[in-house]
């Protein structure tokens, strides 16, 4: 477990420097996302979902350092539930924005 | 990989997904956001993948592949489910919040107690209770949203149950503060479980409550849920990315859920603690009052009369599968040159932005889809309102009645319409349970039957009416 020690063991972590991320971009969210289109919501929904598994990152390292087996399964499933948000966010957010179409062609027969 | 290079990446990946969602304020540029966030998600797991405490990689490819094979046809679900693989979606992001947390937690306790510092048990706390409840909660809004049949639709209510739930998060909060100040003690061998416990009850019993329509709410709560159990998780693992994009995901839920509750004119508190739809159950339905049916005919010839239709979809619309026949009707009255626009309640369907979606597929323009605010000036001077299964979203008791459990809430302004037709398939109140004014009013004929089969039905009308010109 020698190796991992120097990364896994250092309780020194920056909260101050975490908490200022955290803040800074939650404001950034609340920006951007405040000037989503309303038409977008369900779409907006599911890229967010995607997005926050990001988790995938933190699964990744329990999963394949040198830690106990049990841990490294704990990590496993995280990491399947991750991947498997990360596959069908993306996909059905794509799938979704593709139907959204302006009215580029007349209506057969329309008077305009 | 070194660590510079990682850190470069994770701002890289940051800075994409803030674009990604920056493109979704306008459809035009929506899908220029799914490509950066995929980008941005496969740059932070090569720069993970390639760091050197990563050694063991059978699991990892295996995880992937699983997740690849189950996300897959997740992805595929028709659009009238995506309000449940949201649900489910939100579960899983939880329950690896959740595992992840759990899995420091024995790690840090195995490698010696000096790891276990008071603020990094303070954030597994934190991490483990909100995945975990996410987790359940989650399950049991998709379970509802699935009616699966053991999972009961109505909302579940009991004595005390605020008060019992208030008291069972409390143990788990004083469970959690003397892990944080002793986090080796004898006794945390017992504690630590039963907060996972305990999070995992608390999951189950938040969501029981709730009903039917205020699913849009609690879905945009979880979302929240889920990406502040990302933030805990990063600041478990020091990792300013998860911490981004964590918050990202907990803001758009915190902006849903207002908007969503603003649309209902009801608070967070009461949406999670009120057990809405209970109130009015005892009350007689229309007592006296007679619904006035209109023949499809006659409908078609109103409609045929009209400049402006406005088309009021609910979720009863998706329930039917009418949307495909609704844009036939579009086509038939637009070839006419009829104007036909969409008026779109925030809460209507079961999620938010659901009938846009919905539309979206049955290819309308969503140029014509409009926003309740936006729409309302105009009712005035529309000729028809056809009412699509939906229901509270144009109960003019909201206006009017002190008592309804709906007062307050922003409705569409169907009633202002010179001729309203409400299609229903039969003459039970809507899922709320709360009796319609509108249906009585003079303007207001009723089209009973389902909603695919009424529609169908002007269309052949007004098609067959057009051949004889």
């Amino acid at each position: 477990m020698t190796p991992t020690e120097a990364a896994a063991a250092a309780p020194a972590a920056d909260f101050w420097g975490q908490l200022f991320v955290f803040i800074l971009a939650s404001f950034i969210g609340l920006g951007v996302i405040r000037r989503v289109s309303r038409l977008l919501h369900t779409p907006l929904m599911s890229i967010t979902n995607a997005i926050s598994a990001i988790a995938v990152v933190g699964s990744i390292i329990v999963t394949g350092a040198d830690y106990p087996p049990t841990i490294r399964l704990l990590g496993g499933i995280a990491l399947f539930a991750s991947m498997t948000n990360i596959v069908s966010g993306f996909l059905i957010t794509d799938r979704m924005l593709k139907m959204f179409k302006t009215d580029k062609k007349p209506v057969e027969g329309g008077h305009s | 990989m070194s660590h510079g290079f990682v850190q470069l990446a994770y701002i890289v990946a940051t800075a994409l997904f803030v674009f990604a969602l920056h493109w979704m304020n306008t459809p035009a540029t929506a899908r220029n956001g799914v490509y950066a966030g995929v980008a941005a998600m496969a740059l932070a797991i090569i720069a993970t993948w390639a760091q050197p405490e990563v050694i063991h990689h059978g699991w990892i490819v295996l995880a992937l592949l699983v997740g690849t094979a189950v996300g897959i046809p997740l992805s595929r679900v028709p659009l009238t489910a995506v309000p449940q693989r949201t649900a489910l979606s939100h579960a899983f992001g939880g329950l690896a919040a959740g595992l992840v947390g759990t899995a420091k937690y024995y790690l840090w306790l195995g490698e010696g107690p000096e790891n276990l510092t008071p603020f990094r048990m303070v954030a597994i706390i934190v991490e483990i209770l909100l995945g975990f409840l996410t987790f359940t909660g989650s399950l049991m809004a998709a379970g509802k949203l699935q009616e699966v049949k053991w999972i009961p639709q109505r909302p579940v209510t009991y004595p005390l149950q605020n008060l019992s739930n208030l008291a069972l998060f409390g143990i788990a909060a004083v469970a959690g503060v003397a892990l944080v100040l002793n986090p080796t003690a004898p006794w945390a061998a017992y504690a630590f479980p039963a907060i996972i416990g305990l999070s995992l009850l608390f999951g189950v019993l938040l969501i029981i409550p709730i009903g039917g329509a205020d699913m849009p709410t609690v879905i945009a709560i979880l979302n929240g849920y889920a990406g502040l159990s990302a933030v805990a998780m990063g600041f478990v693992l020091d990792n300013k990315l998860l911490i981004t994009a964590g918050a990202l995901d907990g803001s758009s839920g915190l902006i849903l859920a207002i908007i969503m509750c603003k649309a209902m004119n009801r608070s967070f508190a009461n949406v999670l603690f009120g057990a809405f739809g209970q109130v009015q159950q005892a009350k007689g339905l229309g007592e006296g009052k007679v619904y006035k049916a209109e023949s499809i005919e006659g409908a078609a010839q109103v409609l045929e009369q009209a400049n402006l239709v406005v088309i009021i979809p609910g979720y009863g619309m998706a329930v039917a599968q009418a949307q495909h026949k609704v844009r036939e009707l579009y086509d038939q009255l637009r070839k006419r040159g009829i104007t036909v626009k969409f008026a779109i309640h925030p809460v209507a369907g079961r999620m938010p932005g659901h009938m846009n979606v919905l539309l979206a597929e049955a290819n309308i323009p969503y140029t014509d889809l409009v926003e309740m605010d936006e729409i309302n000036s105009d009712m005035p001077q529309c000729d028809v309102a056809l009412v699509v299964g939906a229901n509270d979203v144009v109960n003019p008791a909201a206006r009017t009645e002190k008592t309804s459990p709906i007062y307050g809430m922003p409705i569409i302004d169907a009633d202002k319409a010179r001729t309203v037709f409400a299609i229903k398939r039969s003459k039970n109140p809507g899922f709320a349970g709360i009796d319609n004014e509108l249906y009585f009013s003079d303007r207001t004929w009723m089209l009973f039957g389902d909603a695919k089969n009424v529609i169908g039905e002007l269309v052949k009308n007004l098609a067959g009416g057009s051949g004889i010109h």
